[in-house]
């Protein structure tokens, strides 16, 4: 149940200010404008995510400093804040490991994806390794049911893993490197894995 | 099977570019200021002869929906679509295709849907996690106001309307349409009382229509094709093409758009590769999405895939998300993942939900081992229709429905596990 689904870090660990960037707050003043005058609490959520873009989680300060730009009572944007699960209120990993266990992930091994992520990483959820690269969660259908199992990471989804490409795709990522996004089988996008069998051009 | 030529997502697996060029050549934006000529009640019209109905799961009449909103309004008073696109239902991945392969199908659909209930800007509100999905529907937005398709005087229409794209941030509640509003208006997602009703008091106390992203971008193909197109596909009531999501145990997991109506068995051998193991291998599909009651395999053999034969055997069309279990399936462990599931995604606010969904969660657990009681069972089931129609919103009825799924055809599965795991006891007693 989410109402105490976010507790944000101890005030020790807390930056005292934030401040946008310059390029950042030019991207919330264009996202504040699609929204009618007088409406610019709709904006709440956008921001916030481009203040934890910058500060890579989402400092208090930062919820603050929305809560000024937008005009609202700070109470009102930390229960938007500790509402919503993209929210990090505490500092993670430059890479964010979210792995999805859902029925149609669960149905496709996705607990083999768990412990391949355990075993490489030696965390387990909710924790960051030593290094502070990887946090690991556990996360809720994320929407790419058809390339079961797969997880997020950062912006990317990687998808149709096992094990060992779980492993491959840390790996790289431990190695600085990017690896490739989407299915790791091999597949395009949602078509099945040995060809498409519809739009082929023909019929 | 459906021919090609009847598909209208002719770009779903994003082998061709989702750029305006390309979705020209598919025939997009092929004549709209045409179309928007014809006038809003034309339009109407047309969609409620197609009887389309909505593809976010609910299953409304599009064309009726969309004639809600107030014809005459206060001057200066805005009117909003909102398109659904929080895609969060466990099985479904569709909106995400169209969204990245073929946004332009989306964003045209919004100027048809939005001109025909005289709305004056369009929110589409998608989730999250689709960060990738957001930056290329962002992009043929820019593109489709700098070709003025959009915007100012739409493709030549006089018609002024704005599309704007707007992230959430994690919430699957958010994809019950008050409570997308809620999270709109920036607060958090928490379902509204209705009435009043969002085409009377929506979006920041206006007039709104909130639409699924396949409803709206099957639209414009709609409008050029003709309602009798659409509608002689399928079976009356139950019209036109969807897409499929098929899922878990086949041979080749996969999104299909397929006539509606197609046989399950069909769908799933044609398409999917079939079953692991082959058909005989089945124990179970969940036809619409998480929400939606399983069958077992014996009603598998012969449904048909729409609204009003899936509600005949006490299932629903749903999302069309067909999620897939063979023999191996742990039935209980995967329908006690989905009470996981809507116990992490309650808001909280109705307390039948918000504690009856943990409730059920950890009865379940302990039924995954058989740490019952028999009479638990019963229990278990009286408490989801406690739960069931006693909440703001639906996702209590999405939360109880799979339980009285597995309830009502694997009874006998959680009588064994009960007896087998009171014999265990007994026995190292």
């Amino acid at each position: 149940m989410s109402l105490a689904r976010g507790r944000p870090v101890a005030p020790e660990h807390q930056p005292d200010t934030f401040t946008f960037t310059k390029a950042k707050l030019e991207e919330a003043e264009r996202i504040m404008a699609r929204y009618p005058k007088g409406r610019t609490a709709s904006a709440v959520l956008p921001l916030l995510d481009l203040a934890q873009r910058q500060a890579g989680w989402l400092p208090i300060a930062a919820m603050d400093t929305v809560a000024d730009m937008l005009a609202m009572p700070r109470i009102r944007v930390y229960e938007v804040a500790t509402f919503y699960t993209m929210f990090n209120l505490e500092p993670v990993g430059s890479y964010l490991v979210q792995v999805c266990t859902t029925t149609p992930c669960m149905l496709r091994d996705s607990d083999a994806v768990v412990e391949a992520c355990r075993d490489r990483l030696g965390i387990d959820f909710d924790e960051t390794t030593p290094d502070g690269l990887f946090t690991l969660k556990e996360v809720e259908c994320l929407g790419a049911c058809v390339n079961a199992p797969m997880v997020q990471i950062n912006d990317d989804y990687y998808e149709d893993l096992d094990a060992g490409s779980m492993v491959a795709v840390l790996d790289a990522l431990s190695r600085g490197e990017t690896p490739q996004a989407g299915p790791q089988g091999g597949r395009h996008a949602s078509e099945p894995h040995s060809g498409p069998r519809t739009l082929t051009g023909g019929d | 099977m459906l021919q090609d030529q009847d598909r209208i997502f002719t770009n779903l697996y994003g082998f061709q570019s989702p750029s305006l060029d390309a979705a020209r050549k598919r025939g997009d934006w092929d004549g709209t200021g045409n179309l928007l000529a014809r006038g809003a009640a034309d339009i109407i019209g047309e969609i409620k002869a197609s009887e389309l109905r909505g593809r976010g799961g609910a299953g409304f009449p599009t064309g009726l929906k969309w004639s809600f909103m107030p014809a005459e309004r206060p001057a200066g008073q805005p009117a909003f679509l909102v398109v659904n696109a929080d895609e969060s239902e466990p099985g479904t991945c569709k909106d995400r295709d169209i969204i990245r392969h073929d946004p332009h199908k989306l964003i045209e659909g919004c100027l048809v849907a939005g001109f025909a209930m005289r709305a004056t800007a369009a929110y589409i509100y998608i989730r999250g996690e689709f960060t990738n999905e957001a930056r290329v529907l962002q992009a043929a937005i820019d593109e489709a106001l700098e070709a003025g398709l959009i915007g100012r005087n739409a493709c030549g229409s006089g018609y002024d309307f704005d599309v704007h794209l707007h992230r959430g941030a994690g919430a699957y509640i958010c994809g019950e349409e008050t409570a997308l509003l809620e999270s709109l208006e920036g607060k958090k997602g928490m379902p509204r009382l209705k009435p009043p009703f969002p085409a009377m008091a929506g979006l920041y106390g206006c007039p709104t229509t909130i639409s699924n992203v396949e409803t709206v971008a099957v639209a414009p193909t709609i409008m050029r094709r003709g309602a009798s197109w659409f509608a002689g596909l399928g079976e009356p009531k139950n019209t036109g093409t969807k897409i499929f999501c098929i899922s878990g145990h086949v041979n080749e997991p996969c999104n299909v758009e397929e006539e509606m109506g197609i046989p399950l068995k069909e769908l799933i051998e044609r398409h999917a590769g079939g079953v692991r193991g082959g058909w005989d291998n089945l124990l179970a599909v969940i036809p619409g999405g998480s929400s939606v009651p399983l069958i077992p395999r014996s009603i598998c053999d012969n449904v048909a895939m729409n609204f009003d034969r899936l509600q005949e055997v006490q299932s629903g069309l749903g999302t069309a998300a067909v999620i897939v279990m063979d023999r191996s399936t742990d039935i209980v462990r995967a329908i006690w993942r989905l009470s996981k599931f809507y116990h992490h995604e309650s808001c909280g606010q109705c307390t039948p939900c918000r504690e009856g969904t943990g409730w059920m969660m950890r009865v379940l657990g302990r039924m995954i081992e058989g740490r019952a009681e028999p009479g638990e069972i019963d229990m278990l089931q009286e408490v989801t229709t406690q739960i069931e129609g006693h909440t703001i919103c639906a996702l209590g009825d999405a939360a109880a429905w799979p339980i009285q799924g597995l309830i009502r055809h694997f009874r006998p599965e959680l009588e064994r596990r009960i007896e087998a795991c009171r014999r265990n006891a007994r026995q190292a007693a």
